[in-house]
């Protein structure tokens, strides 16, 4: 992941000494990592259309897409690292924690699939990240606001990527409409778990450390089912709503991911170019 | 005693790994230098949150300061304030059109780009007559266009 020095999310001197502030560290330790795990995941799914995807362009662009959302992942997790003060970097958290351990949501880790439910999957996550990163770009938490300041940016093109992607092939030919709408209705029912508060939530958005999952919901409905009107698509009706990334309960592709993900890490320890 | 004067100086020769015309202080990543006796701090700060440049501009930087003897260096990097392309110097800009990269728009407002659909100068020939090919190019930072009076095609910075 890396080989060269970490990125520092707060500046030289976090206070993280203070007795009360302890409970308030883990909590928001353990929310970095729960936003840095979806940008890795989702990051490593994106990986996978190198050199598959349908022109040289859009392999060039996912990649890019791809490496915005591993970027921010790195902060993330050298942040929860930080935070956590039991001495593990990005590379321990990215490498060294098995399926249980791992809280991003189920919608990150599902496989990809055709393109068009690629770009499905994308614009449900993009129209969350960017409501979501422009909420955390006020942090409370120094660290969290420097990077969302700075993917809210990145998060825009994304969301600007998959909507023109997701209005083409819906409002396109027979078979590519009939294709993004099925993967679509794929991936749906996974994104009520982006809206689920609990009660690290509770805490931290008391605090205005996190955004309060449930206000970004209206939000992420009016920019989703705008872009579907547009593509001529049916926003899927469902009132199936699996849940458990947040608490390490995974589907069974997920482990193959995270195979993929730190088999040489795991294999050559310290390995590095 | 060094002081952050010299620093700065050798710093200015310090370019952009992936677009080697442009000097980081130009492009407004360089963000700080500090000097403590003979402790140098200098912080950085990325274009792009996965910019992979920025363990080279670390290692050049470090190693910039260690030809003029100054070997107890530390670069810091911080990602808030975010970086925008605003900070880019008007000498930057240039240089980027000089080399055939079409500078970024200035911002017109607000922390998201509003700026995605509008239109470049061609860097080569001037031309307002252009076409994007592609929003993701060869760099993070970097969207590929193509001119279409003088047929040429050419990078632009996205501005951000």
């Amino acid at each position: 992941m890396t080989t060269g020095a970490p990125t520092s999310t707060a500046g030289s001197d976090r206070d993280l000494a203070v007795g009360a502030d302890t409970a308030v560290a883990a909590d928001t330790a353990a929310y970095a990592l729960r936003l840095g795990d979806d940008a890795l995941v989702l990051g490593q799914r994106l990986c996978e259309w190198a050199a598959t995807s349908p022109q040289i362009e859009e392999d060039v662009a996912l990649l890019n897409l791809a490496l915005d959302q591993l970027g921010a992942a790195r902060s993330l997790l050298t942040l929860a690292g930080e935070l956590e003060g039991a001495g593990r970097d990005e590379d321990d958290l990215a490498y060294l924690r098995d399926e249980p351990d791992w809280t991003n949501a189920l919608l990150m880790e599902l496989e990809g699939g055709d393109f068009g439910r690629t770009m499905a999957r994308l614009l449900l996550v993009a129209a969350w990240q960017l409501p979501l990163y422009a909420a955390l770009a006020t942090s409370a938490d120094d660290g969290i606001a420097g990077v969302a300041g700075k993917a809210v940016k990145e998060v825009a093109y994304h969301l600007d990527h998959a909507r023109s992607w997701v209005v083409r092939l819906g409002d396109g030919t027979e078979e590519s409409h009939r294709r993004v709408q099925a993967g679509l209705d794929a991936v749906w029912p996974y994104a009520a778990e982006l809206f689920e508060r609990d009660a690290l939530t509770d805490r931290l958005v008391a605090r205005g450390v996190a955004a309060d999952p449930a206000l970004l919901e209206p939000q992420w409905r009016a920019t989703v089912e705008d872009v579907l009107a547009e593509a001529t698509l049916d926003v899927p009706q469902t009132a199936w709503h699996p849940t458990g990334g947040r608490s390490g309960a995974h589907t069974t592709s997920f482990g193959y991911l995270l195979a993929e993900l730190q088999h040489l890490h795991r294999s050559h320890p310290g390995a590095s170019w | 005693m060094t002081t952050v004067e010299q620093v700065r100086e050798v710093l200015s020769h310090v370019t952009d790994p992936e677009i080697p015309v442009i000097t980081i202080a130009d492009l407004g990543i360089l963000r700080d230098v500090q000097v403590q006796g003979e402790h140098v701090v200098v912080t950085i700060t990325p274009t792009y949150s996965g910019c992979p440049a920025m363990d080279e501009i670390r290692a050049d930087i470090t190693s910039a300061l260690a030809g003029r003897g100054l070997r107890d260096v530390e670069v810091r990097t911080v990602l808030s304030p975010a970086w925008t392309t605003d900070w880019m110097t008007e000498a930057g800009r240039e240089d980027l059109r000089a080399y055939g990269i079409a500078p970024p728009e200035r911002r017109v407002t607000g922390p998201v780009p509003l700026v995605l659909g509008r239109r470049p100068s061609c860097p080569q020939c001037g031309s307002g007559d252009t076409d994007e090919l592609t929003r993701f190019a060869a760099t993070s930072c970097t969207s590929l266009w193509r001119c279409l009076s003088c047929r040429e095609p050419f990078s632009r910075f996205k501005a951000h």
